[in-house]
């Protein structure tokens, strides 16, 4: 038993004793620092743990627990200490934040019991070495993050949401299951050293692969598959929206790493699985963003932005796929490597979001961006932090999102060397979908900053809104400082995660990624192509102080004085653009796919030309909710009803039943 | 007693069982129906005695010994305490027309012998041959359940079953270990009492003993709500 995994084990055994606090701890403040502290020692040995088997390698454990004739298998390799790592970096944060944010929380148990499970559920789907812990796991991550989604459950809309996610959750674990009676049936065993081991027939593993797809994909939040997602996330408390959000669709986006890759092998891909993948992402890329432009309440639409990330991680592991397939090892290493490095950069940015909307929400008490504005003069810590995130998740240099999208992008420029006009037809497509994603990303951040911080108030609760307090502040300040570390040297983090291609293709990138030292990335060579962060951020700031220079030359005073208003006397702050009218543009360009249902209303009581009063109201559906959830919920109904009156038929019939089915029986079966 | 003999006996008892069955689907008197219950407890008390007596084994003499006392008298006589003080003497209208049911019941004890012989062939007992009729008590039984209206005569076709299931036991395997027929015996026991309670109190609440109206009382509510 070497280090790393006793380390693993003991954050897992510390979760435990968190959940286990509130037993004991009553009294809400101690509840609070339990949770808290409690959860911030299990983040930070999740991540020590993760970085000691990236570089030392980890180790395989039976342990004395679970069903007789099947112990508990748990394995930490390179891919379970990446995940640990991911998992460890934004707990830690999260769990310092919530010492602040759930200070005024009159009622803290659920909360208390709750999250620590719901971590304890990923940290061991993470570490589990055999399918039956795996989906033991797996299941205590779902079923306790329903307890969170409805944590306040008086709100219709949070049980609402929670039924969907419930619901999604159970689907997903079903296909989860299904994959694994495939790989079970190949291996007859449940442990995943098996597994591994296990020759499985070209059909049967692309029903592996489909069942996993799909499972996985609803827990990830795939389009189509992601109904649930913008519901659950919103009405979450902000520290379980970070944690959901930045680390259960990455355990489901290991999960399926671990089928695929690890449980069935590269040598098992086939040409359409990295397309099918492919197509996945970019759908998901491009709706998620789509339909963030158009949300104004703030945390629905980080929700679909993070539907939009896990598409750019997919398109990563597709492509990646794809490569492998043809027989590029190195290539495919790097688009798992991109895929690996834009699941890390998510989760870190992805969390600061929700936990930055988190304080917002705290202070101002509202979800909804059209009340907001003006937050930067009364929470110029939260809007700073925020902005870094922004920047991030827009792909902007010199943080970590341009990284990894741009590794993405260098992956996909290596489409030529596939075969097949299809193939180099497809990559590229997908490409342009990423760019353009980036491209809304980017408007859509312009969006969300603009309209939450900059302007002036629009109500009286921005208006007197409050900064948030120090450990809100330190729990968003800690992601926001690795987003930047990882932005400007991923040439130190790319080898601390090489291990993790070695293991699943056999190809390390560590030789040509750090070829022409610390400064400069080149993924292929230093001829193809190479970035440096160091450099563009030292680029950046003499540019932007040169225009800072010439703009406000020493001795001139800046002139501050009202807007010109077009002549108009009377000016107030729902003047301002808003999140609804910033978007309007964009949805004319993509109206056949918003499809959005206007309501314009001008009463006009003097004079046909003098407008009293005008009222605007859009509304625009998710497509996948209005054409794919809400017609099988309408047949699911429509079959109940028919079925319906069967069920008053009374004893009779009942009993009649019971006899019909036992004469079938003995008819069929003797 | 000859060995054959014993095997005559059993069989006569077996048609005997068959018999009461089909009396039992037929009758629309509850006390006749009260009747033929208690003979075919005593039937079986009977046939549990030979059966004993044939194979030398003792625990099936208690055996037959509890079903003379429960099932032949003590059942048979709390139930018709309740027939009595609920004056109920008539089964109302069956679901099913008379002769429809005997034509059903006779399609059904042809098709349990015919589903019972492959499984007659692998036996060696002195008793396999009244496997089939067992499996169509059973069944009748059922049937009995299904085509009544009042509660009580449907807790007389689930006793009817329980009777069917004891001649099974007895049929296929001699017997079943007396600790559970003890087990059984008194869930049966049990049961019944509880179901007497169950009249009384179905009576004051519905004011029928029809599982109909207990039903329709219940659709009423739902649609109150």
């Amino acid at each position: 038993m070497n280090t790393a995994i006793m380390l693993a084990l003991a954050a897992c055994s510390t979760a435990l004793v968190a959940a286990l606090a509130p037993l004991i701890l009553r009294q809400p403040v101690a509840q609070r620092t339990g949770l808290s502290l409690l959860l911030a020692v299990t983040g930070l040995l999740a991540m020590i743990a993760g970085i000691y088997g990236l570089v030392l390698g980890g180790d395989a454990l039976i342990l004395p627990l679970g069903l007789p004739w099947l112990p508990m298998h748990v394995r930490l390799d390179a891919l379970a200490s990446f995940f640990c790592l991911v998992i460890g970096s934004l707990l830690f944060p999260v769990a310092i934040y919530s010492q602040g944010y759930l200070r005024d929380e009159p009622r803290l148990t659920p909360l208390a019991i709750f999250m620590p499970l719901f971590v304890l559920g990923m940290l061991g789907v993470v570490l589990s070495d055999d399918a039956f812990t795996f989906m033991l796991f797996w299941e205590l991550m779902s079923v306790s993050s329903y307890f969170l989604v409805t944590f306040k459950h008086e709100n219709l809309e949070n049980r609402k949401a929670g039924y969907i996610y419930l619901v999604m959750a159970h689907l997903a674990g079903l296909l989860i299951l299904g994959s694994f009676a495939v790989l079970y049936a190949a291996a007859g065993s449940f442990e995943f050293s098996a597994m591994r081991d296990a020759t499985i027939s070209p059909f049967w593993a692309s029903a592996a692969f489909l069942l996993a797809g799909f499972g996985f994909g609803t827990k990830a939040g795939v389009v189509p598959l992601h109904g649930w997602l913008p519901e659950a996330h919103p009405v979450a408390p902000s520290n379980v929206s970070a944690l959901m959000s930045g680390i259960m669709l990455k355990v489901a986006i290991f999960g399926f790493i671990r089928v695929c890759w690890d449980l069935m092998g590269p040598g098992d891909f086939q040409w359409w699985w990295g397309a099918l993948v492919l197509a996945a992402g970019s759908s998901s890329a491009i709706t998620g963003v789509l339909m963030a432009l158009q949300q104004h309440d703030l945390k629905r639409l980080l929700a679909y932005h993070s539907i939009e990330n896990i598409g750019i991680i997919l398109i990563g592991l597709g492509l990646s796929m794809l490569l492998a397939h043809f027989g590029h090892p190195m290539l495919a290493a790097l688009g798992l490597v991109a895929a690996l490095y834009h699941t890390i950069n998510h989760a870190l940015f992805k969390g600061l979001l929700f936990m930055g909307a988190g304080a917002v929400l705290h202070s101002t008490g509202t979800r909804d961006m059209e009340s907001m504005g003006g937050l930067i003069h009364r929470m110029p810590w939260t809007a700073a932090l925020f902005l870094v995130a922004c920047l991030s998740i827009s792909a902007l240099p010199p943080f970590n999102g341009f990284v990894s999208e741009w590794l993405t992008f260098q992956t996909a420029l290596m489409a030529p060397q596939l075969g097949g006009a299809l193939l180099t037809a497809i990559v590229p497509f997908s490409a342009a979908m990423l760019a353009l994603a980036g491209a809304l990303a980017a408007t859509c951040f312009v969006k969300v900053f603009g309209v939450v911080f900059l302007g002036h108030a629009r109500t009286e609760v921005a208006a007197s809104a409050h900064e948030v307090d120090n450990w809100m502040k330190v729990g968003m300040a800690i992601p926001a400082v690795f987003c930047l570390l990882l932005g400007l040297l991923p040439v130190l983090f790319i080898p601390l995660m090489d291990s993790v291609p070695e293991l699943l293709l056999h190809a390390s990138l560590a030789g040509s990624i750090h070829a022409h030292g610390w400064l400069w990335l080149t993924p292929i060579d230093i001829a193809h192509s190479s970035y440096s962060a160091p450099i563009v951020l030292i680029g950046m700031l003499v540019l932007g102080g040169l225009a800072f220079w010439l703009l406000h030359p020493k001795g001139r005073t800046i002139r501050r004085s009202v807007m010109w208003s077009c002549g108009n006397p009377h000016v107030n702050a729902r003047m301002q653009y808003n999140a609804t009218s910033f978007s309007q543009p964009l949805r004319r360009i993509f109206a056949g796919i918003y499809r959005p249902e206007e309501d314009l209303n001008i009463e006009r009581s003097r004079h046909k030309l003098l407008a009293d009063n005008v009222r605007y109201a859009v509304h625009i559906g998710d497509m996948a909710v209005q054409y794919l959830y809400q017609p099988i919920g309408k047949l699911t109904l429509y079959a109940a009803k028919l079925l319906q009156h069967e069920h008053q038929r009374g004893i009779h019939a009942y009993l009649a039943y019971t006899f019909i089915t036992i004469l079938f029986l003995l008819a069929v079966y003797i | 007693m000859s060995a054959a003999l014993v095997q005559q006996l059993v069989d006569g008892f077996a048609a005997l069982m068959l018999l009461t069955s089909f009396a039992l689907l037929a009758q629309h008197r509850m006390l006749s129906v009260l009747h033929w219950f208690a003979g075919q407890g005593l039937l079986l008390a009977a046939t549990a005695a030979i059966v004993a007596y044939g194979t030398d084994n003792e625990e099936l003499y208690i055996s037959a010994l509890m079903a003379l006392l429960l099932k032949g008298m003590l059942l048979p006589w709390l139930l018709r305490r309740v027939i009595r003080q609920l004056h109920v003497h008539r089964e109302v209208e069956p679901l099913m027309n008379g002769s429809l049911t005997m034509l059903v019941a006779l399609g059904v004890t042809l098709f349990s012998f015919h589903i019972i012989q492959p499984i007659e062939k692998t036996s060696l007992l002195m008793t396999r041959d009244s496997m089939a009729i067992a499996t169509a008590c059973v069944l009748l039984g059922m049937l009995m359940m299904i085509t009544r209206k009042k509660a009580i005569t449907q807790v007389i076709g689930f006793l009817a079953v329980e009777n069917a299931l004891f001649f099974a036991a007895i049929g296929a395997t001699n017997g079943m270990p007396l600790v559970v027929e003890i087990g059984i015996a008194f869930d049966v026991l049990i049961a019944a009492l509880i179901f007497g309670l169950f009249f009384f109190q179905i009576r004051t609440t519905f004011d029928s003993l029809e599982v109909d109206t207990m039903n329709a009382h219940l659709i009423h509510k739902d649609d109150d709500e």
